[in-house]
């Protein structure tokens, strides 16, 4: 518990730090002196508060996803990114940019989360069809996956011209989060506690199919339970802001390296690390080239990539 | 199986593949072209050229690196070659400027790359054939998330360089067919036909190398010396590949496997002008295909990822362990 408070601690501080950094000046003196800056706290309200929310909401929402899909594949290397199911969800926002343009924001939603959903669920397919189950052999498959769904992506948004729309829904970027723009989010809030309520049973399905049948449980509904949630979080994260990548690989297995493998208590943290994850690459995208910006999906690339590679090469690998 | 009615079937196989190959070409370079001879025939040869080159590196560099690594999964692209000189051309142009770089002579920024992409390959080699055997699996792993990490790293430099920096860059990364740089293209002519002279001499002991690390030098062949020989020609035919076309993931994949299946036999005096051939007339159909069908609207690798995807993921589910 005192970690968690220190940890937490940490966190407010980053955020506080957070809402500083940008071109324009905003500093806690102008805030609270009794002569309020009109402008430093329009800044504030409809810019910088509402990039921070949206940070944290995406990093503790990709976190406790990847936490999610380890559970129900059980396997330590899958997350939203390497199992196709963020680049369904473009390839259905495509499909309702360009057959429904009048669509509102939730339907578009609505669609890349169903295709997120069936692109998943493809992939679960698959895995069950090969036969040399190693480890490590399910994340490759849904990177392959990703990178199949990804060119007929590619090749309809050529033909439609909306390549540019793609790209950015492929990198995720802080810099265009406004008032307005970024409330969906809170149904990651939302998705991320029904996650928590349920945990104990993503905790015994990762022990097995036998298993949780054994103790009464109904494994289907709990793996159908566990893939709804991912591809909402998936879909509302590529439609809002873009998808980071390796965020929900890095942090729920460094948590389950300290913390082991009880989903009640180990989320708490992944969402606290996620969160911190993310703000953190945001603001060294922030800080390194100022006053440009680079989005925090590329920084999440360098430093997730790494990280990953430390995990998979360390010698005791645990692989599993 | 008769020795005599083994090889007999090779060279035929071969045969059939020059034919396609050369009808491809003939397709490309004839189909469609209105008349204006003097204009078409300089301008599709030049494409024409280019594919048939690429086709050729990445065929035959794929399966020398499938031969070293005796695993028929792992190709230089997977194991993130291809992006690793995107990485170290975006540095290049990082550290020296765009100024400097467009008085540079392209064909000694190509040298410069093609020797630092050697060196990196060799250190990529010993990190991962150096140390305790790891399982394939991992290796491979290790391949994709090293590829994603070279391309963040070009994508954050691209986003430090300024933004007229970054169109000239853009201007020499996307290269493709339809503007290849004629300087380059003969340099990466000649430095094929070196590696190939040089590979010609090791055709017999790459047979050998098939039977594994142990049987290999139990007959006779330094393993270290040939297998790090054989990465360097790989390193540079990539190089060439990449530097005309950019990175193309799954075609080595499809190319080498398609050959195996073709030649059903392990003499790489075979299987590689197979391999480099399929390259060759895949890619040149390809080009067919986008031009007259498609009409341009698609970028090449889209299709060859698309294919070549599909075919990994099937060969994994395959019922025999690779």
């Amino acid at each position: 518990m005192k970690a968690f408070a220190a940890g937490l601690a940490l966190l407010v501080a980053l955020a506080g730090v957070s809402l500083l950094v940008g071109v324009s000046q905003v500093s806690w003196g102008a805030l609270f002196s009794p002569t309020p800056d009109e402008r430093a706290i329009q800044v504030l309200v409809i810019s910088r508060i509402p990039r921070l929310l949206a940070i944290l909401l995406v990093g503790t929402s990709l976190g406790v996803a990847g936490l999610i899909m380890q559970m129900v594949a059980r396997n330590r290397f899958v997350e939203p990114a390497t199992a196709g199911t963020a680049e369904s969800a473009s390839l259905g926002l495509l499909a309702a940019t360009a057959l429904a343009p009048q669509l509102p924001v939730l339907g578009k939603m609505g669609v890349a989360a169903a295709f997120a959903l069936v692109g998943t669920a493809l992939f679960l397919f698959v895995l069950q069809r090969i036969p040399l189950r190693s480890a490590l052999v399910v994340p490759l498959v849904g990177i392959v996956l990703g990178g199949i769904i990804d060119s007929v992506t590619t090749f309809f948004a050529h033909r439609l011209e909306l390549l540019q729309s793609v790209n950015a829904w492929t990198t995720g970027d802080f810099s265009t989060v406004l008032r307005g723009r970024y409330e969906l989010l809170w149904v990651t809030l939302g998705l991320t506690c029904l996650a928590y309520v349920a945990a104990d049973r993503f905790t015994v399905a990762g022990l097995g199919e036998s298993f949780t049948t054994n103790l009464g449980l109904r494994y289907s509904r709990i793996i159908a339970l566990g893939l709804v949630i991912v591809s909402l979080v998936t879909a509302l994260v590529v439609v809002t802001v873009g998808m980071i990548p390796f965020l929900g690989l890095i942090v729920p297995n460094v948590v389950s390296l300290l913390l082991g493998d009880n989903a009640r208590r180990s989320i708490p943290w992944v969402a606290l690390g996620g969160a911190g994850f993310v703000l953190v690459c945001d603001l060294v995208g922030r800080v390194v080239r100022f006053p440009y910006e680079i989005p925090g999906a590329t920084i999440a690339g360098v430093l997730g990539s790494v990280l990953f590679l430390h995990l998979m090469l360390r010698r005791d690998a645990r692989v599993g | 199986m008769s020795a005599s009615a083994a090889s007999a079937r090779p060279e035929r196989t071969l045969f059939v593949l020059g034919c396609l190959t050369t009808a491809c070409a003939l397709t490309y370079l004839l189909v469609d072209a209105g008349g204006q001879w003097d204009f078409v025939l300089p301008f599709r040869g030049r494409k024409l050229a280019t594919a048939l080159l690429v086709g050729y590196a990445i065929g035959v560099s794929t399966v020398l690196f499938q031969t070293v690594t005796g695993n028929r999964v792992l190709t230089p692209a997977i194991m993130g070659f291809d992006s690793l000189y995107v990485l170290i051309q975006t540095t290049l142009l990082f550290f020296l400027g765009s100024g400097r770089m467009a008085g540079m002579d392209p064909r000694l920024m190509f040298g410069v790359e093609v020797v630092l992409m050697v060196a990196f390959s060799g250190l990529l080699h010993q990190a991962l054939f150096g140390g305790a055997r790891r399982s394939i699996h991992l290796l491979l792993l290790t391949g994709v998330v090293l590829g994603v990490l070279f391309r963040s790293l070009a994508q954050f430099l691209q986003r430090v360089i300024d933004p007229n920096e970054f169109v000239f860059l853009q201007d020499r990364f996307f290269a493709s067919f339809n503007h290849p740089d004629p300087h380059l293209l003969l340099v990466s002519a000649a430095l094929t036909v070196g590696v190939s002279v040089v590979g010609l001499r090791l055709l017999r002991a790459c047979d050998v190398l098939v039977l594994g690390r142990e049987a290999a030098i139990n007959l006779g062949v330094d393993h270290r010396r040939t297998v790090g020989l054989l990465l360097m020609l790989v390193a540079i035919l990539v190089s060439v590949s990449t530097a005309l076309v950019g990175p193309v993931t799954f075609l080595g994949l499809l190319v080498a496997n398609l050959a195996h299946m073709a030649m059903r036999t392990y003499r790489h005096a075979f299987v590689l002008p197979a391999a480099a051939l399929i390259g060759a007339a895949s890619l040149v159909a390809g080009q067919v295909l986008l031009e007259r069908v498609f009409s341009f609207d698609t970028p090449p690798r889209v299709i060859i990822e698309f294919v070549g995807g599909l075919v990994f993921i099937s060969m994994l589910m395959r019922k025999t362990p690779v």
